[in-house]
């Protein structure tokens, strides 16, 4: 990292006289800003760009072309997936969402009180736990219910997802919350408002742009999980990301990248709406 | 007075008995949810781990301490005799190794890159921290898979090195430790970054030009004012990297190809095609119990810092 004279020396007088009086400047940190970007990018720019490819090969470039997204979007298999994936992510989304509201409502703006730091910790429990510890050990949960009730089905991964995905949507409902102050509802109350009015009329409209926030995080959470699903999936409930796993060990094909992108840019919605949620709350 | 006194008292402590009451109500379905289907599960798994696999999966309810034994020793098949051995201990040593490795790798490019991030004007440091998180939010397995596709035997690097006349045979990194090593770092670099960042924004940068006033080099500056600054990201940024790589299922799948395992693929085979349930849960348990070190050095240093931390 000390080694300041490589680059130094091949760049202009000027940038150099510059590079010296900045106070700020540590030699070799700048490129290696570039490589992380690079690093953490071209990966998924290769992806992307193969996905587009008139070929077989993902790695020779013929010509440009909608072929595997055509036959993408004709395949069976991954238009089921795809189903199965926004059902769990919408029942996910939004039982975690409610619960994830309800308990930030709890945990902020409140003198501290006994059992606050517990109640705290639980909501965060899944994101302390390794997923693979937790995958396996809803499976064994899951079989004992299975076994005693004889209930099959898709709810049982819907609730899997629902526990994962609390912590995500509390994250952003809670600063939220923390950023409101009582004023408001306080007056609300001083003109007479029921509890239930303040915060139908209040609290819940100010609180808006942090559910979206946890909405999106909780969406996005739930559609890219793979561990929790692998394990707890039954039969005929293979999400898009599974059904990605299983044909990339089958062997890769183009169509795989296509998929891929398509879930990608899926993510990237989400999340820059969340983004975007999150940089309206500062102004 | 004094009775008048005494009911406001008392409407206040009626008054709190409510807030109590809807507090807990509030609280009451996430701490449920979580609590039925996320924490209790994990006691199922302790008491799986003395108990004996079943013949197709499960566990039959015998009492058993199998699972931690077999952990340590071999039975040889045909006197029973205990045998230590060690193939298990590696596995976890193993992957304990690659997480840390993974670790040190992303801090290397991490720590220039927040410095880089912190030391740019306040408008442009949300770009930077965009492009920073926004893999992040994206699909792991298709990160993942993004890497295979691109070190694979016959992927874009060792095709550009072969059409550059650099090397004749493409250089093996798929299925090996390597590959591993590159996943983990690229799977977790943003959770080194940012809480680097987080520590590095809060410099002030009048003490580095105080320390070049007093004559000191770059390389002074960046040892005794830059990097004590960010310690508490240092710690933070490497228990976020080490503890989800420790536990790695998508990454040495993919990459590392399944014949040298991590422990995230022993437990998902004890569940899955190995049919020992015990043995998984007590595997799982000791991945548990490696993390809460882990974290337990976090904490401890995180409260010595002033605990001012995310």
């Amino acid at each position: 990292m000390a080694d300041a004279a490589a680059p130094a020396a091949a760049a202009p007088a000027g940038r150099r006289a510059r590079l010296r009086t900045d106070l700020r400047h540590q030699p070799g940190f700048t490129p290696m800003a570039w490589v992380c970007i690079v690093f953490l990018y071209a990966p998924i720019a290769v992806l992307i760009a193969f996905s587009f490819n008139d070929n077989r090969s993902v790695v020779r470039w013929t010509e440009f072309s909608f072929r595997w997204y055509v036959e993408a979007f004709g395949n069976e298999g991954i238009r089921n997936a795809t189903v199965i994936s926004f059902q769990v992510a919408t029942v996910a989304t939004l039982f975690s969402t409610i619960f994830a509201t309800m308990a930030a409502l709890a945990t902020t703006r409140t003198r501290p009180y006994r059992g606050q730091t517990l109640a705290y910790a639980i909501v965060n429990q899944p994101l302390m736990v390794p997923e693979i510890v937790t995958a396996v050990a809803t499976l064994a949960l899951f079989t004992i219910i299975k076994k005693a009730t004889g209930i099959t089905g898709i709810g049982y991964l819907m609730l899997a997802h629902t526990v994962f995905c609390i912590p995500f949507a509390y994250m952003p409902i809670r600063a939220r919350l923390e950023d409101m102050n009582l004023t408001l509802e306080q007056a609300a109350a001083d003109l007479y408002a029921p509890p239930f009015q303040v915060f139908r009329r209040v609290t819940l409209p100010l609180l808006m742009p942090g559910i979206f926030a946890g909405v999106m995080l909780a969406f996005v959470v739930s559609l890219d999980d793979v561990i929790i699903t692998l394990l707890v999936a039954g039969p005929g409930e293979t999400t898009l990301p599974i059904y990605i796993l299983g044909q990339i060990r089958r062997g890769i094909t183009p169509e795989i990248n296509a998929v891929s992108t398509l879930l990608l840019g899926l993510s990237l919605i989400f999340v820059t709406l969340f983004f975007l949620i999150g940089k309206q709350r500062k102004t | 007075m004094a009775e008048a006194q005494s009911t406001l008292v008392d409407a206040r402590r009626a008054a709190e008995v409510r807030e109590r009451r809807a507090r807990w109500l509030l609280l009451a379905p996430a701490l449920l949810t979580i609590g039925i289907f996320g924490l209790f599960p994990l006691t199922i798994t302790l008491i799986y781990s003395f108990l004996s696999p079943g013949t197709y999966g499960g566990v039959t309810w015998e009492f058993s301490t199998d699972a931690y034994v077999q952990f340590l020793f071999e039975r040889d098949i045909f006197d029973g005799t205990l045998e230590f051995s060690s193939t298990y201990l590696q596995i976890y040593g193993r992957s304990i190794g690659l997480a840390f490795v993974a670790t040190v790798g992303a801090l290397i490019i991490g720590f220039p890159t927040a410095y880089f991030i912190a030391s740019k004007p306040p408008e442009q440091r949300n770009v930077w921290l965009f492009l920073i998180t926004l893999p992040f939010w994206t699909n792991l397995l298709i990160r993942t898979y993004a890497v295979l596709l691109i070190i694979r035997d016959e992927g874009i690097i060792n095709l550009g090195l072969i059409n550059a006349g650099l090397i004749d045979r493409p250089i093996s990194i798929l299925y090996t430790d390597t590959a591993v090593f590159i996943g983990l770092i690229y799977s977790y670099l943003p959770f080194m970054v940012l809480p680097l960042y987080a520590s590095l924004e809060k410099l002030d940068f009048r003490l580095v030009e105080a320390a070049y006033d007093l004559y000191a080099t770059r390389f002074q500056v960046l040892r005794r004012i830059i990097v004590p600054a960010a310690k508490p990201g240092i710690v933070a940024g490497s228990i976020l990297v080490f503890i989800p790589g420790l536990g790695a299922y998508i990454t040495p799948t993919l990459l590392g190809g399944g014949k040298e395992l991590m422990i995230g693929n022993l437990i998902a085979l004890q569940f899955g095609s190995s049919r020992n349930w015990p043995f998984g849960s007590a595997a799982a348990l000791i991945l548990m119990a490696v993390v809460m070190v882990a974290l337990l050095i976090y904490v401890r240093n995180a409260s010595r810092e002033g605990g001012n931390h995310g």
